[in-house]
């Protein structure tokens, strides 16, 4: 039988590829240009047998997400640079207490209100430092609406496999362009679910690392009962400042993500074999550069990509492989530089990086990456 | 290369983000090409300029925006100016004859007919005048075939609106085809 296809916007394909990986809670305060990722969950959760739910205001949604995540669901809110703000305290508390949940960001201009229906990247150091502390970071930057879809089916698996918040970061091109979209049959896209446990509920512990980096989670009502709390704690849940605990937990915390970096990242290099001019691009500002790229090859310039499709962590140590060998690296992105820092920070000044920067709500466009291919010496 | 960039224009609440999404699932789906529909828009729902854009491909699609407009439709004088400056050398512009009177210089096909009152007077309903400005992109463009278009179309409205949106198409087919001889 053919496969399902169907004419979709970015926002609706992440809707749809929540709900392929089995979300059935989510959370959330509408804002543009994300809106439409809650408007499918608010139509199709209660055909499931799902919750939908618009709490008062973004923190209240975060909140929301959190003790749905808790009660055993994969759990789902989507929301904008400024929304992003208001649960950055919270994101800290899924972090610590590691709770499995996705949040999807769908990156407009800002700070602030900044510009609601612009294009903007500008959001990628707030997934990683936008709540404070040392905590794990995953961040996933799809470029297509199938993509879009796919990347929300990893981010729930990531989330459940490392117990741990996960964002997808589409631009607002991404989020809002419609394209093709061929849905995986059930069972074609593997769907990870959190571990349960497998002790008797008396002697469950929720951190309790016997078990490895990352514990058993159990769902609130199912007969565990246990401890939650933004405070260092002990495997029991209970709240400490014991100096062998703190140490330790903080580390594994991160190290479950870092340490397995390699199972999350994920990118794309095109034509970079014999580039000796590499891009480093994500979402729309890929496609950009992938149309620069083949332009490029057209006119004699050994121009490649790396696309980036994991953010966080990110793939530093092929980036600086890679850095031995090119001339210089280009980092178009819609913001002052932001990725372009991560990438200097990588290359150890092997090559020179050099960077594109667009804050006025218009997409980087392939002949301003040409232009500066050519000013590579 | 195949790639065939068009542009959907005018004030925001004519409907023109629908009639680029309808050009583009018609190409998608029904035509079987490769096609990517983006739009911008100001915060405002109703008036000022919007657009929205459509790349029809024989193969994948990487930059989703317009280059070089190979066809634009002007549904305002606004959006005329704003948006005509990268139509391509041999180009085609469809606009409103009673909204749009300055067109810009160029070496560009003109095709102008009364698009709103068409939708209004003859076909009996101003709301269809996207559906009127598409039948007529989809004639004067020949990117995709006039029976898979009017299929997007009629799998992407309600269904009481069939026979006004189907009567909506086709008039804007004929009428495009009639104004460009």
């Amino acid at each position: 039988m053919a496969k399902k296809v169907a004419f979709l916007q970015g926002n609706e394909a992440a809707a749809q590829g929540a709900l392929y990986a089995g979300c059935k809670f989510f959370a959330g305060y509408p804002i543009t240009p994300s809106t439409e990722v809650a408007e499918v969950m608010s139509v199709e959760l209660p055909k499931i047998g799902g919750k939908f739910i618009q709490m008062e205001d973004e923190i209240g949604a975060m909140a929301a997400l959190l003790g749905g995540a808790l009660g055993g669901a994969k759990a789902l809110t989507s929301t904008s640079g400024p929304g992003l703000s208001l649960k950055q305290e919270l994101i800290g508390y899924g972090c610590i207490a590691e709770i499995p949940c996705v949040i999807i960001n769908v990156m407009r201009g800002g700070p602030s209100t900044g510009m609601p229906t612009g294009p903007s990247q500008s959001d990628i150091m707030s997934a990683k430092w936008g709540t404070h502390g040392d905590h794990p970071a995953i961040c996933l930057v799809p470029a297509s609406v199938q993509e879009l879809f796919e990347e929300t089916v990893r981010a729930f698996n990531l989330a459940e496999k490392y117990r741990t918040p996960v964002m997808v970061m589409p631009d607002e091109i991404v989020g809002h362009m419609r394209e093709r979209v061929v849905f995986p049959e059930p069972g074609e896209l593997e769907v990870i679910d959190r571990a349960a446990p497998t002790v008797e509920p008396a002697q469950y512990k929720p951190y309790d690392t016997s078990f490895g980096d990352v514990p058993p989670l159990a769902a609130f009502g199912s007969g565990y009962k246990f401890h939650v709390t933004g405070l260092n704690k002990l495997p029991d849940g209970f709240p400490t400042t014991k100096a062998e605990y703190v140490q330790a937990e903080e580390e594994r915390q991160v190290r479950k993500v870092e340490g397995n970096a390699d199972d999350i990242m994920k990118w794309e290099e095109y034509k970079c074999d014999d580039a000796e001019i590499i891009i480093v691009a994500f979402g729309s500002t890929s496609r950009s550069a992938r149309f620069a790229v083949d332009q490029a090859r057209e006119q004699g310039i050994k121009a490649g990509l790396f696309r980036l499709i994991t953010f966080w962590p990110f793939p530093e140590k092929r980036i600086l492989e890679l850095s031995k060998k090119v001339k210089a690296f280009i980092t178009p992105e819609m913001n002052l530089g932001m990725a372009t820092g991560v990438v200097k920070a990588a290359v150890e000044g092997n090559a020179p990086v050099l960077g594109i920067f667009r804050v006025d709500g218009e997409p980087i466009n392939p002949g301003q990456i040409l232009d500066k291919m050519k000013e590579v010496k | 290369m195949s790639r065939y960039e068009l542009r959907f224009s005018g004030a925001g609440g004519q409907g023109l983000i629908t009639a680029g999404i309808i050009m583009a699932k018609a190409a998608s789906i029904y035509e079987g090409k490769e096609a990517v529909q983006s739009q911008s828009y100001g915060p405002e729902a109703r008036g000022g300029a919007s657009k929205s854009e459509v790349i029809i491909s024989e193969g994948p699609i990487d930059y989703p925006k317009v280059t070089k407009c190979d066809a634009l439709l002007a549904m305002t004088q606004e959006a005329c100016n704003k948006y005509s400056d990268d139509l391509k050398e041999g180009g085609i512009l469809l606009y409103d004859t009673d909204l749009v009177s300055k067109l810009p210089e160029g070496n560009y096909k003109r095709v102008g007919f009364n698009i709103i009152n068409t939708a209004k007077n003859e076909v009996g309903r101003e709301i269809v005048a996207n559906i009127v400005a598409l039948g007529a992109m989809v004639a004067l463009t020949g990117q995709i075939s006039k029976e898979n278009a009017e299929k997007a179309v009629l799998s992407s409205v309600p269904e009481a609106f069939l026979e006004l949106n189907k009567k909506a198409f086709n008039m804007g087919y004929e009428k495009a085809l009639a104004a460009q001889k």
